[in-house]
């Protein structure tokens, strides 16, 4: 096997976590089987893109060329979740698409991860109103946010590595990694209504934007 | 006529080359002849007309605004063959009307002309469609019934377009609406998460009414009972 520590550069003590042994005809090597599968997971995982507003037009800068998201083995966007691993949701979710992005992430098979790209798809954003959902982790699960507005490419991909550390330190015989979320199935959240509320507060001066009538 | 409209090239036609309007002032100025026209036409139907940034305006009553656009639609010296916008304008003073606009276009004579009708407040919000006359109204009423409550009476699938049909706060535009919704954020998310994200299609979006002639009987039975798609 080509595997040499160079190649896990940025992922740990990866000299530590590899042992070869180079004599000639037989070379061998030993690691831990999380290592192994976790490496091949973090630097292979396609992404699900969602872009619903202008933080997809960074998400594409990010894709193309220049910042070429090829380099962290990420060149193949899956258009169907079936075949995806990192749902890339980038750009404010309005109440009409909860529960396409919903049905979006339960369609998605294990392992799969979230990355919330931006303010409006992490909080609602500036979008403190009537049909703009406060954030998609009242609606699925989230591994990793992204600030900014939008983020720039640098952003995402710091993201991108962030969850790829995650993902380095994930110990897949731990009990419970891999469980789907059960959403309620007469209210169908998956989480408490009153930590919704919570999770959506008005923040900043947007309670003094509410209009109504006198 | 055999053709919908004559093309005018610039400097050739009756009409002037077109030239970008400076020093408009914010009210008043020359009115559209079309208004002149419509006054005529239909004496006692306008109220008032208005010019205001050099775009006039004619207040109609509603009663009449249906034959008013027919008219203005139909008649071959205003020849308003395009529809830009139906829209409602609530104003934060509730003692005033609700207004519904129509914004016309005539691409032959480069006119614009914009229609209103007000609405006393307290009354029954319906005016009538202009479907009929302009197709491409369809969407236009829908989203202004979805925003503003607004019925326009002849209208043939008159539903909501941008929220989901099962939605149950309001009418988001009107003032008596607040911004984030009646509802608590929870709630929001429940009624949003209940939606089946299929079934607001209607037949007619899903092309199959094209087709509907071709299909198997009891499929034909099943979709003329209305049942909508999805699972």
């Amino acid at each position: 096997m080509g595997l040499n520590g160079a190649e896990f550069a940025g992922h740990g003590p990866a000299t530590e976590m590899v042992h070869m042994d180079a004599r000639p005809g037989e070379s061998w090597v030993t690691t831990k089987l999380d290592f192994l599968v976790n490496w091949g997971r973090a630097n292979s995982l396609w992404p699900m893109p969602f872009g619903t507003a202008c933080c997809a037009i960074e998400f594409m800068a990010s894709a193309a060329s220049k910042y070429d998201l090829a380099r962290f083995g990420m060149e193949r966007m899956a258009f169907s979740p079936r075949q995806s691993d990192v749902l890339i949701c980038a750009g404010r979710v309005p109440f009409k698409l909860a529960p396409i992005i919903r049905r979006i992430w339960q369609q998605m098979p294990q392992p799969k991860w979230c990355i919330s790209m931006g303010a409006c798809a992490s909080t609602g954003g500036m979008f403190d109103n009537y049909a703009v959902v406060q954030g998609i982790d009242t609606i699925i699960p989230v591994d990793v946010y992204v600030p900014g507005c939008p983020p720039r490419p640098e952003g995402l991909i710091y993201g991108i590595m962030m969850l790829q550390k995650k993902i380095m330190n994930e110990r897949n015989a731990q009990a419970g990694i891999r469980d789907e979320m059960s959403p309620d199935p007469i209210s169908k959240l998956y989480i408490p209504a009153s930590r919704i509320d919570e999770l959506s507060e008005p923040f900043g001066n947007s309670v003094h934007q509410t209009r109504s009538a006198p | 006529m055999s053709h919908p409209f004559t093309i005018v090239h610039p400097g050739t036609g009756s009409d002037a080359t077109p030239v970008t309007p400076r020093n408009v002032p914010v009210h008043g100025g020359p009115v559209s002849v079309s208004a002149a026209a419509v006054e005529a036409r239909f004496p006692g139907a306008v109220s008032r007309v208005v010019v205001a940034r050099g775009e006039t305006t004619v207040i109609v009553s509603a009663a009449k605004v249906h034959e008013i656009i027919q008219w203005l639609h139909d008649e071959p010296a205003q020849s308003y063959e395009y529809l830009s916008d139906v829209t409602a304008v609530e104003f934060r003073d509730l003692s005033q009307p609700l207004e519904v606009v129509w914004h016309l276009r005539s691409l032959r004579f480069r006119r614009f002309i914009r229609v209103k009708v007000q609405i006393v407040k307290g009354q029954k919000l319906e005016v009538p469609s202009v479907w009929d006359i302009y197709k491409g109204a369809d969407w236009l009423e829908r989203e202004c019934y979805d925003m503003f409550g607004i019925k326009f009476a002849g209208h043939p699938d008159l539903r909501r377009i941008l929220l989901w049909e099962q939605y149950k706060e309001g009418f988001p535009l009107r003032k008596d609406f607040p911004l984030r919704g009646r509802f608590s954020r929870s709630e929001q998310l429940k009624n949003a998460l209940s939606a089946n994200p299929e079934s607001r299609y209607s037949m007619e979006e899903l092309s199959i009414a094209d087709a509907f002639e071709d299909l198997p009987a009891d499929m034909r039975k099943r979709l003329s009972g209305g049942e909508k798609t999805g699972e």
